[in-house]
This record gives C-alpha cells, structure tokens and sequence, in this order.
C-alpha cells in the first residue's frame, strides 16, 4: 500500500467535501468565518484520527452486524472527551470553538471513513487517511469561510480588505452557504479536470 | 486474528464491552477535568465582576440567590447581577449575562457568561452592546430608558441580522435590573418573544 497516496487522496482526489459531498451540515453551519471554518475542521481532524486509529485496532473484535453502534459510541466517547478536555485546558479554544465540538459525533465523514477505510484498513494507513481527509475537509471548510466572510463582511482572518457597509449580509447568512459552496464545488472540479 | 461472527452472544458480549470501556474512560475523564473546569468557570465570573464594574480590584462578596437562578453581587463599586433570559427564548438557548449597575441603576457593563448563539451572527452579542458600538447599552438606565430593540419601539439597535438573540439579551439585562432594583418587569421587552417564529428564517443558519 502506498500510505503517501491514502495521505493525499482526501486531500484533492477525495476531498470530503469538494469531491465526495460529505459533511454538508457543519459545512454549511459552520463557516460564517474563516476561522470558525478552520477551528471545525482541525477538530474533526483530531476526531478523525483517533476514531480512525481506534476502530482499525479494533475493527476485528467486532461483530459485522453491530458495527455501527459500536463505531458511534467510540466516536461519540472521542468526542466528549475531547469537549472536556478543551473546556479544563484550552478555555479560549473552547469559547470560540466549543459550540461546534458536539456536532462532530453526527458529522458523517468520520463515521463514513470508519466504514469505508478503517473498518479494513491497518492502524497506520487509518492514521494518514484520518490525516489526509481532515486535512481535506479544514482546508474545504477555511476556503469557504473565507470566501463567505469576504463577500458578506470584507475581513478576513480579522484583517479588513473592504468596508463593512459594502458587504453582502447573505453571504454571512445560510443561503449564502449554499451559493458560495455550489461555485467553489465547481471551479475545483473544473480545476481537477 | 479472524473476525468475530454475528452470533446473537459475541454481539450482545462486544456492544456491552464496548459501551462499558467507554463509559470507564468517560467517568475518568469527567473525574479529571472537573476540577480545572470549575475553577475556569468561577475565574471567568470573577474577572466579568470586575469588568462589569470597572474595577479590577474590588472584593466579591457572596452572592444573593433568588429562585431563578440570579446571583446578585452587591459590591462597593455596585451591583453585579447574573441573570438569564426569563423566557428561555434566544436562539440557541440558556443566554446568561452578567450586568454590573452603579448604584442608581445605569449599567456600567456586561459581559456574556454563557451562550449558545449561532457564532458570527447572535454571538456578536459579546460585543455589539459594549461602549462605541452600534448597539451601545452602556450607561443607559433600564428604569428611565426603554431597554427593547427600536424593532419594538425601544432605544437599542439590534444586532444586524439576529434580532431574536437581542431580544432576549434586553431581557436578561432588563430582569438583571429589577431583581436588583425591584420593579416590573417590561411587558414590551417580553411580549416580543412570541415573535421568535416569524423572524426564525432571518437568523436561522443551518447546523
């Protein structure tokens, strides 16, 4: 197996969200900023990682028909854990970010990646596809957040480009979510060919 | 190592192993972290006593509890209160605030405790309401002026797009002031909750 391919698949080939049109809830929610769009990502990465590291160690021990239960309470278990260990140790990680923590257990890149990856994959390549598919998914996420708080605010990463009376609110807004992810999907695809 | 078979026993066995070791590291975990989190949580308030009052010196003394929940700190530099919004009605729930007055009721500060707006929108709360912004509720009084959204005929500019999380922040500020100073409580402020389903589409972003 060739683990540099697995890091980089779900960089471009597979990107999450680009390209497999996975996890369009938090994408969506999530990126009204450029920066809340990158805290969401690396902390569904270091989700994904050790979700992906723990079910591949795992995955032999459990029985095929109750795999998904047993997939859910290992990510979920990951998740609070993760939440409280932000909340004692990284207090203003936790005010800018600590909305979003719960809503990784439901995100289903990681539980689409225990089932199509680590569930038959080895602990080392279940790592760098973790790595790799939130690598992914962070950098998807921060390019729509910055598109967005450009359009809807002309900041971006609190640096000021434009005037924020010239900015268009519904790109801040839901509906904005929607338009601005449709065109970036289609300028990485015409990219990637 | 061959992989375990669907039988009814292995499935029943690994599902309660697996939600037991779970459960294990989750109660160690909690254990763990409590301390620390509650020592945050009582520093944060600590520090937004100060901040609210603009003294970073003054000494905190134990709070009056009322039914509600709101802590009112009388202080020598004025009262801090930490209320919640009484209708329980801002967008993502459970809003808590802390209001420091002088002692004839003008608000010297605020600070938000806890939230769950939706960020970049409702949880600019944080900001929008202090000195020099749009929002400025600093220095008014809730007994003289009208502490509502102009939306609702009050003297306070909402925040651009989330009318709802400033409504129920008025009202925390407002309930704040009367458990402090006694009063009515504003009906307007209140009756404007019942508004939350009209206007849910304006902030609504989806999660």
């Amino acid at each position: 197996m060739n683990y540099l391919k697995v890091l980089f698949n779900g960089i471009v080939k597979e990107n999450p969200t680009f390209v497999l049109l996975l996890g369009m809830c938090p994408t969506l929610g999530t990126t009204s900023s450029a920066l809340n769009g990158m805290s969401m990502g690396l902390a569904t990465m270091a989700v994904l990682i050790f979700s992906n590291l723990i079910i591949s160690l795992i995955k032999n021990l459990i029985p095929d028909m109750v795999r998904i239960p047993a997939f859910i309470v290992v990510i979920a278990s990951l998740v609070t854990v993760l939440q409280m260990l932000i909340k004692a140790y990284a207090p203003e990680v936790d005010k800018s970010l600590g909305l979003f923590i719960p809503l990784i257990v439901v995100n289903c890149i990681i539980l689409g990646r225990a089932e199509a990856f680590a569930a038959k994959n080895n602990p080392v390549a279940s790592v760098l596809d973790g790595v790799g598919m939130g690598l992914g998914f962070t950098i998807a996420l921060t390019l729509l957040g910055a598109v967005r708080e450009i359009l809807g605010t002309g900041h971006v990463f609190g640096v000021e480009l434009f005037s924020e009376n010239y900015g268009a609110l519904v790109f801040v807004l839901a509906p904005g979510a929607f338009i601005a992810l449709g065109y970036l999907i289609a300028v990485i695809n015409k990219i990637r060919g | 190592m061959k992989k375990l078979q669907s039988t009814w026993y292995n499935m029943v066995i690994v599902l309660t192993l697996i939600c037991a070791i779970a459960s294990g590291v989750l109660a160690y975990v909690n254990n763990k972290t409590q301390g620390p989190i509650n020592a945050i949580n009582q520093k944060n308030l600590e520090d937004g006593i100060r901040k609210v009052l603009g003294d970073d010196k003054v000494a905190i003394p134990e709070p009056e509890k009322l039914e509600d929940g709101t802590l009112i700190y009388r202080t020598e530099k004025g009262v801090a209160v930490q209320s919640v919004d009484p209708l329980n009605a801002s967008f993502g729930g459970g809003l808590t605030v802390l209001t420091g007055f002088d002692t004839d009721g003008n608000i010297k500060g605020y600070t938000i405790l806890k939230t769950a707006e939706t960020p970049g929108l409702g949880a600019k709360a944080d900001t929008w309401f202090q000195e020099g912004e749009r929002g400025c509720i600093i220095g008014m009084n809730p007994s003289k002026n009208k502490m509502a959204v102009t939306k609702d005929g009050g003297e306070v500019d909402a925040i651009t797009a989330s009318t709802i999380t400033s409504r129920a922040f008025l009202r925390a500020v407002n309930a704040a002031f009367h458990a402090a100073f006694g009063g009515d409580v504003d009906v307007c402020t209140n009756a404007s909750a019942q508004q939350k389903s009209d206007e849910g589409a304006t902030e609504q972003v989806n999660n």
